[in-house]
This record gives structure tokens, sequence and C-alpha cells, in this order.
């Protein structure tokens, strides 16, 4: 992106012109990029997996809800609901796709005690 | 005889300047030609240009892309805007890196983010790999969004008198080519294996994608160091790289250096892209540069008519840069948002970009 200050830079491209972070699916759909898929591409694949319209993938009224129902991480404080690398192991599953540090969590809970 | 109404709008550094409609339209007509006859690309389309027009003459504060148009947004300079001071345009909140970062994930709602020295130069960050590891790995238990490890390969800190090499703009001065030449290519072999190093240190802590940020900004030598660390990390592992560049055109210090048989002075945005594909890179992030002399509207024309030229023939996703200075957004420390958000929108609606 660049850099400038917080609220006249990230905050202004976040507002005008971003998915939405964990707000809606923009993490999703960045995964997706990290795998070189395009961005129409790649919204198609999340909008896919999720069962929802393109147009849903960034609205944040639907995107809270089904976040909260498929146990993906929500943006809200929320009690209970999978965190941190327990809502990426379920997106690693949702997606079908690897997330390293998933695969490491994996690993680590697979390996023998010495 | 009525008086010709005018808009408020913005120069290239940010200060506030009334146009006519006509005069923003011939800006925008102008800053794309510019960028035609530079990177002899095509010129926008009339329905662009009318896109723009209609964009820049909206007395609204704000813009913003369609519903169903966003796109995904990657941070360059980590957390330094809140963490670090002005030379990040950072705000030296009393937080650390890990609580910015959740910030960032949960109020701001970025869609990625990352984790970088406060310096953000692969130089002085390789001697805390293992601070900087720690950071990553211990975040990667708490957040959801992908998390990148960024910083910059800064070839011109490997010359005196900050490194070990001559340094080449002391010797091109004084015409010593050639000494200038074998100074870059020594310092560019040690720039490249410490940009590899530092990223397979992040491979353990599984970080989510690599981010190579003001790419070329030593020149030729620091982008050609680039591309082959980044073919290497991309051909051996499996870190998605991002290779962010500094400027839109690649300096050419050294003048005569290539990879894959193309001379790497002088290459344009569309023309850079080629190169990162070709070493393996996830996303490419197009660096235009803001011309502090014209306006707002003209820089906008002209950085999407760049970035359009690349997203065109892209196979992976484009962030272009809009950050302060580049993008068509102002050089100033404290970016005004009315036109930080015209070119966050024009950028994607017009340049198709897949992220900023």
């Amino acid at each position: 992106m660049g850099t400038g200050d917080p609220s006249g830079m990230g905050l202004a491209h976040a507002l005008a012109s971003s998915m939405g972070g964990i707000k809606t699916t923009g993490d999703l759909v960045a995964r997706m990029q990290l795998n070189k898929m395009r961005l129409p591409e790649a919204k198609r694949y999340v909008a896919d997996k999720l069962g929802v319209s393109l147009l849903d993938l960034s609205d944040s009224t639907v995107m809270r809800t089904l976040r909260e129902d498929l146990d993906i991480g929500v943006v809200t404080a929320v009690p209970g609901l999978a965190k941190g690398l327990e809502a990426k192991a379920r997106i690693a599953e949702l997606l079908d796709i690897r997330i390293n540090c998933v695969e490491r969590m994996k690993e680590k809970i697979g390996a023998p005690l010495r | 005889m009525p008086a010709v109404s005018t808009i408020i709008t913005r120069m290239g550094d940010a200060a506030t300047v009334e146009m006519t409609a006509d005069e923003l339209r011939r800006d925008i007509v102008e800053g794309s030609e510019a960028a035609a006859a530079k990177g002899k690309v095509p010129v926008l389309e009339e329905r662009e240009v009318e896109y723009l027009v209609e964009m820049f003459t909206s007395p609204s504060r704000i813009w913003g892309v369609e519903r169903g148009h966003e796109a995904i947004l990657t941070k360059d300079g980590s957390t330094n805007t809140i963490c670090s001071s002005r030379l990040s345009s950072g705000v030296c909140a009393p937080l650390n890196r890990e609580a910015a970062v959740r910030l960032f994930e949960t109020a701001f709602a970025f869609d990625t983010m990352e984790v970088g020295h406060t310096d953000y130069s692969v130089k002085p960050a390789k001697f805390l790999a293992s601070l900087e590891a720690q950071h990553l790995d211990l975040l990667q238990h708490v957040t959801v969004l992908p998390l990148f490890y960024g910083f910059m390969p800064n070839l011109g800190l490997y010359y005196r008198p900050d490194g070990p090499y001559p340094n080449p703009s002391d010797l091109l001065p004084m015409g010593k080519i050639d000494e200038a030449r074998a100074a870059q290519e020594e310092a560019l072999e040690a720039c490249r294996e410490d940009v590899v190093w530092l990223s397979r240190q992040m491979i353990d802590v599984a970080a989510d994608g690599i981010n190579y940020d003001t790419v070329a900004s030593t020149g030729d030598a620091d982008f050609l160091a680039t591309l082959q660390a980044c073919e290497e990390i991309s051909s051996t592992t499996d870190l998605p790289v991002e290779i962010g560049m500094a400027a839109e055109m690649v300096l050419g210090f050294h003048g005569e250096l290539e990879y894959d048989g193309v001379r790497l002075a002088g290459l344009w945005p569309h023309q850079q892209l080629e190169l990162v594909e070709k070493a393996g890179a996830a996303i490419f992030g197009p660096v235009v540069n803001t011309n502090t002399r014209k306006s707002c509207a003209w820089n906008v024309a002209r950085a999407v008519t760049f970035v359009k030229a690349v997203t065109a023939k892209a196979k992976i996703p484009i962030h272009p840069n809009v950050g302060m200075g580049v993008g068509g957004v102002p050089t100033c420390e404290v970016v005004p948002a009315d036109m930080v958000s015209r070119a966050s929108a024009a950028m994607i609606e017009i340049g198709k970009a897949d992220g900023l």
C-alpha cells in the first residue's frame, strides 16, 4: 500500500476500497491471492466455498453472521468463538488450502513427547 | 457575464487549488498522455476519462469503489504508521507491534498485515532475526488474517560509510565506471544472500508470505538482488513473495545488469512485471511517482494509465503502491483523505488493480 499517517492514508484506503478483512471475507480472498489468484478468480473461489454471492463477500452484515455460523473468526469480541490459530485451522479446511501456521500446529501436536 | 464555477481540488503536494471542470478534464487527459508517452502504453479510454472527471469534479470529501468492486489491502511498512516516528508518518502510539497488528486486524479491518523491523531494511533487521521471528510466531497464534514479514533490500546500506563496499555515488563522479559497477556487483551478492537468509528465518515461524518492499530503491543492482532472491525462495519453498517497487522506473546506476536476458535499467512497471512473474512472485506492487507541480487529477490519471498496462497482462495479483507520494497520492507527511480515497478508487475501478 505505502506509507502516510494512519487515518489519512491507511484508513482512507480501507474505507474507500478494501474488502474489510475479517469483518467480511477480505482475509479469505487475500489467502487465495497468495496462491497467485487474481481478484475475480479469488473472489469466485471464496464465494463458491461459502455458498454466497460475490456481493455478499464484502457485505459486513451478511458476513458477520456467516462467519459466526462457520466459526472462522469474527471481528468483534465474542467469548467462545474460534480465535487466531483455531479459526485459521477451520479456514484451511473450508477453503481447502494449506496455511503454514496450521500445518506447523499439526506437526507440533503430532510430534512425540521426548 | 457569469463567473465560471470552480472545483476545489489539490496539487501533488496536497495544496488546495481551484480549477474549472475544463481544466480538470485537460489535466486528466494530459496525465494519461504523459504516462503513455513515457511507458509506450495506451492512453485511457474516453469512458475512463469521464469517470475521473466525475470523481474530481464531485464536491464529495470521500470517494470510493462501487459496492462489490472492493479489493485486497497489503500493508508494507508493517505497523510503523502506528509505532514509529514521522520518518514513516508514524504517530508513535504507546503500543507494541503485537497490539498494533491486532488493531489493524480488528479496529481497522485490514485484509492482511505484516510484521517488520522499525528500520525496515534487511541489513539491520537480520541482526534481530530471532526477535523478528518471535514477534511473527506469537502473532500467528492470535490473528486470523494473513501475516507477511516485510523488509526492504535497500542495497544502499551495503555501500560506505554504512557498509563494506565502495560507494558508486563516490566513484561515478570520478569517472570510475568499472569500479562502480564492480562494487555494485559485489554488494548485490551480499544483499541477495541477506534477503534469502532473512526470508528463510520466517519460514520456521510459518509466515503466510514475505514482502520485499521499496525494491530497486538503489537502482538496477537492487532490483537484480531482489529478483534473484525471489527466484530462490519461490523455487525452493512454498513461501509466497510480494515484490513492491520503490519508483516507476528502474534507475541504471550500473546500467548493464540483466535478469533472464533483459536489461534492468530503464524498465517501466509493465516491463518490470514480466521479470517479477518469471522470478516466481505471488503479488507485484508497481509504483508511479507523484509530480508535486501537477494537480492530483493529472497524477491519478497518469498513475492509473501505467497500472492499467500492468494489470492488462498480469497473471498474478497486482497491488499498486498508493502511499504518500506514489500512485496519485500527494507527497506530504499527513495525506488528505479526499485525494487518497480518489486515488484508491481510481486504481481499482480504472487501473483494475487486484489490491493496493
